[in-house]
């Protein structure tokens, strides 16, 4: 997200300790002279990554310090697995799968992408799945899962925490 | 220390072959096979036993039982290398007992017995005073045991993770190398003498699962057994499942993990990028233990071979001559 401040002395110390104080990662701080702003103070543009859920409590924070924060632009981090589906995936209607994940409202199949064997032969896919959070995704995996099972396909998972 | 083998197999023999070439305070004075065996209460010569299974097929005479030897041979530890059996864990489980129950030490690198009966096993050896170990039963030569138990004291293990079965990561290596199909990498593992000619304990994902449920419950005392754990092997992936993996710079290996906040114990193909630390290649084992201290600790280093296990088995052994033997 961007955290936009208006850099009266002392303010930029004040916003960045909260930051910090609730497990965010500052990426970038860019100080910005407004060619309208004649104020003689900087704007100051806070690039940082936040935990979830910990945005509303960073503003309030900010504003309990006097900070003048002037813009929030929250974008949200997307989450995505990418898996190896081995199996019959054509004769197990394999955009039946991909329709129950998309249909779920919570996660989207991103990419699929397939390398065709010779007839008879298992069908070998990569399918990445994105979601908007971890506990949504982990939903979404057990989906897969469960069709998996249904379907005798094998789900090679990545090792997590690379 | 007096030692008496039991199983002169490619273990047995690696551990004479130390024992006949350097200073290792180690004295054989028994030895047995499945047919045969021999006693010499003043010391054998390694050297000849070796020569004399070679040559007839026999270490010593028939009739002299690996009962008769626990029961008569002067020794202060059983070196016990006989096949492991993963259901019953026998005949390997009673030799075990008899010896720990007439107070002798028990060096085993044999996964049936510890898998199914360490508790047992542990018991008898405290009751009698006596030391019971088994670092050859998990990755061969690496000190994984060693190292949990003593290097690593203190610590919390929050997971361990890795590559514990080198038939397996040996296959997976030459089909992402070479672009062979999975039958033909076992195929090359088998004239390699990586693969037994019936693989389905590595390739199925046991042999791994063993080593998981070793460590379960010796080091981190859990009661598991070999149902318990969610096992699937490699047999299933083709080519082209690495093939993708590869077009993303990652690659497939066959892991082993342990999660001991969940307690839960699993074997599976798992999708890991090719630069990664357990990325290793042909038939080498690499275990990462997390910690709460130590933060991550990676071990790697081959994981079966005739001297490389019988490494892990002398390691034990001078352990207990160094800390635990009564007569030094
Ligand atoms: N090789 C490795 O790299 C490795 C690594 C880790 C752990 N291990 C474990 O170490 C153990 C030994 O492995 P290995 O590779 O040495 O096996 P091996 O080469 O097959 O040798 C087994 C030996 O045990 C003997 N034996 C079989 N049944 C017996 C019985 N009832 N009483 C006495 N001796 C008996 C065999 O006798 P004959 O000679 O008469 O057939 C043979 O000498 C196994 O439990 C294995 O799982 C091996």
């Amino acid at each position: 997200m961007k955290l936009e401040i208006r850099d009266t002395p002392g303010q930029l110390v004040a916003a960045l300790k909260p930051i910090s104080d609730l497990g965010g990662n500052i990426k970038s701080v860019i100080h910005e002279r407004d060619p309208l702003n004649d104020s003689g103070f900087l704007d100051v543009r806070i690039l940082l990554e936040m935990p979830e859920g910990k945005i509303r409590t960073l503003t309030d924070s900010l504003k309990e310090q006097g900070v003048n924060v002037l813009r929030i632009n929250e974008e949200r981090l997307l989450i995505r697995k990418s898996v190896i589906l081995i199996g019959h995936l054509l004769h197990t209607d394999l955009s039946d799968t991909v329709d129950k994940i998309d249909n779920t409202g919570f996660a989207e199949v991103g990419e699929l992408s397939m390398i065709m064997p010779s007839l008879n032969e298992p069908t070998s896919a990569k399918m990445t799945i994105i979601s908007e959070n971890l506990t949504n995704l982990e939903r979404a995996m057990n989906i897969l899962k469960d069709i998996a099972e249904e379907k005798n396909i094998l789900i090679v998972e990545p090792l997590e925490d690379f | 220390m007096k030692i008496a083998i039991l199983g002169f197999g490619s273990v047995g023999r690696g551990i004479a072959r130390i024992v006949a070439e350097r200073e290792t305070g180690l004295v054989i004075t028994a030895v047995a096979d499945s047919k045969s065996g021999c006693i010499d209460n003043n010391g054998l010569n390694p050297l000849e036993v070796i020569r004399a299974k070679e040559e007839t097929g026999l270490c010593g005479k028939k009739g002299v039982t690996p009962e008769y030897i626990i029961k008569n041979a002067d020794y202060d530890a059983l070196v016990e290398v006989t096949p492991t059996n993963a259901e019953t864990g026998e005949p390997s489980l009673g030799f075990i007992k008899l010896a720990l129950s007439t107070g002798k030490h028990v060096v085993t690198s044999n996964k049936g017995p510890v898998a199914l009966n360490y508790d047992e096993l542990s018991h008898i050896a405290r009751e009698k005073e006596v030391q019971f170990k088994y670092e050859a039963t998990v990755c061969g030569a690496i000190p994984i045991i060693q190292t949990l138990q003593y290097g690593l004291a203190g610590n919390k293990v929050k997971k361990l993770y890795g590559v514990f079965n080198g038939t397996c990561n040996y296959i997976l290596t030459r089909m992402a190398d070479e672009r062979l199909t999975y039958k033909q990498a076992l195929l090359e593992a088998r004239e390699l003498g990586y693969a037994e000619a019936d693989p389905k304990y590595d390739v199925e994902g046991i042999d791994a699962a063993i080593k998981l449920v070793i460590l379960a419950n010796t080091i981190f005392g859990m009661k598991k057994r070999l149902e318990d754990v969610e096992i699937t092997g490699i047999c299933s992936l083709t080519s082209e499942a690495i093939e993708l993996a590869e077009a993303d710079e990652l690659t497939i290996r066959l892991i082993g993990e342990i999660d001991n906040e969940r307690g839960t114990l699993r074997v599976s193909p798992r999708v890991i990028p090719k630069d990664h630390t357990l990325v290793v290649q042909d038939t080498l084992n690499a275990v990462t233990i997390e910690t709460d201290l130590a933060g991550e600790v990676t071990l790697i280093g081959r994981g079966a071979g005739s001297i490389e296990t019988a490494s892990a088995i002398i390691s034990d052994l001078s352990f207990i001559s160094n800390c635990h033997d009564r007569s030094s």
